[in-house]
């Protein structure tokens, strides 16, 4: 048993943001039965922590390319550009205005007259903003000299901020629904 | 994780919540943002003629010990000087509001906040 390291390529897909999820399930369900315990119950014993090993791989491996915002920031990483916490140059001002307004309109959403449309109406503008940035990310990516690729970290550390806009609002939604 | 009495009262009574007119040529506005937790804040001054801050507001989308920050940065920074206020360091903030090491980061948005909303007011007076 050989641990394929890269993750696109343990799936069998190529590298690149838009993936075949379907392929990306039924590879990960064949590989979770190969690596199944009860396949390994008479190997040695470092076979059987090998597998247990490849399995924590396996499963870090789909949750990363199963993850739009992790895949994109994995891509990065493959290319020697990885998204830094510590990276302190600051966001673009006419994007951070946007934010800024799109989490007041969130604020907003609970007391409006018509919640659920109202938030209705800013998830949909939240993932054309979404769109915009995973299109330009690509195109970035693509491109892969040096100043794409600083400008694909650019747009990725501007999706992390969408990514958590829509889970606050998947939250909002939820708890509008146990009204 | 257990947020601190000093983040605690914050959090729960945030001071000087709110907006300034943008517009108005004594304002300064900051506006930054964490990517690692996609936390945004905006904290503004006014100043008067000398130079000295009268009044500060902020708004944070943040955590706990982000929107702390940002309320301790607006409480300390009425009546200073711009060139006080220039000065404030991070670490005044995380050890005044006892940050743990993973909110460092929380602390360095207030002070990158602050500086930023300096920038602006200068930048408006030049």
């Amino acid at each position: 048993m050989q641990i394929e390291q890269n993750y696109f390529t343990l799936f069998g897909l190529p590298e690149s943001f838009h993936i075949d999820k379907a392929q990306l399930s039924e590879r990960y369900r064949a590989l979770q039965r190969e690596l199944h315990p009860d396949r390994h119950a008479h190997a040695g014993d470092r076979e059987q922590r090998l597998a247990v090993q490849y399995t924590a791989h396996l499963n870090d491996a789909q949750a990363t390319l199963k993850s739009p915002l992790k895949r994109a920031l994995y891509l990065l990483q493959l290319r020697g550009h990885p998204v830094r916490d510590d990276d302190r140059r600051p966001m673009a001002p006419e994007f951070l205005m946007q934010q800024m307004l799109l989490r007041e309109e969130l604020e907003e959403v609970a007391a409006s007259a018509d919640p659920d449309s109202a938030l209705e109406q800013l998830q949909k503008h939240v993932a054309e903003v979404r769109k915009q940035l995973e299109a330009e990310f690509v195109h970035h990516l693509e491109a892969a000299d040096e100043a794409a690729l600083l400008a694909a970290v650019d747009r990725v550390r501007e999706l992390q901020f969408i990514d958590k806009m829509q889970r606050e609002i998947e939250q909002l939604e939820e708890r509008l629904a146990d009204y | 994780m257990a947020y601190s009495e000093e983040v605690l009262d914050h959090y729960e009574n945030p001071r000087n919540v709110g907006k300034m007119d943008d517009a108005d040529p004594h304002v300064g506005t900051g506006m930054v943002g964490a990517p690692a937790c996609g936390d945004v804040m905006r904290l503004q001054i006014k100043v008067s003629d000398e130079g000295v801050i009268e009044d500060a507001k902020f708004k944070t989308y943040g955590c706990g010990s982000a929107i702390a920050s940002s309320s301790l940065v607006t409480e300390w920074v009425k009546g200073m000087t711009l060139d006080q206020a220039s000065e404030l360091k991070n670490t005044d903030i995380s050890q005044q509001l006892a940050l743990p090491p993973v909110k460092i980061h929380c602390s360095v948005l207030a002070e990158d906040a602050i500086k930023a909303a300096i920038d602006d007011y200068r930048k408006k007076q030049q």
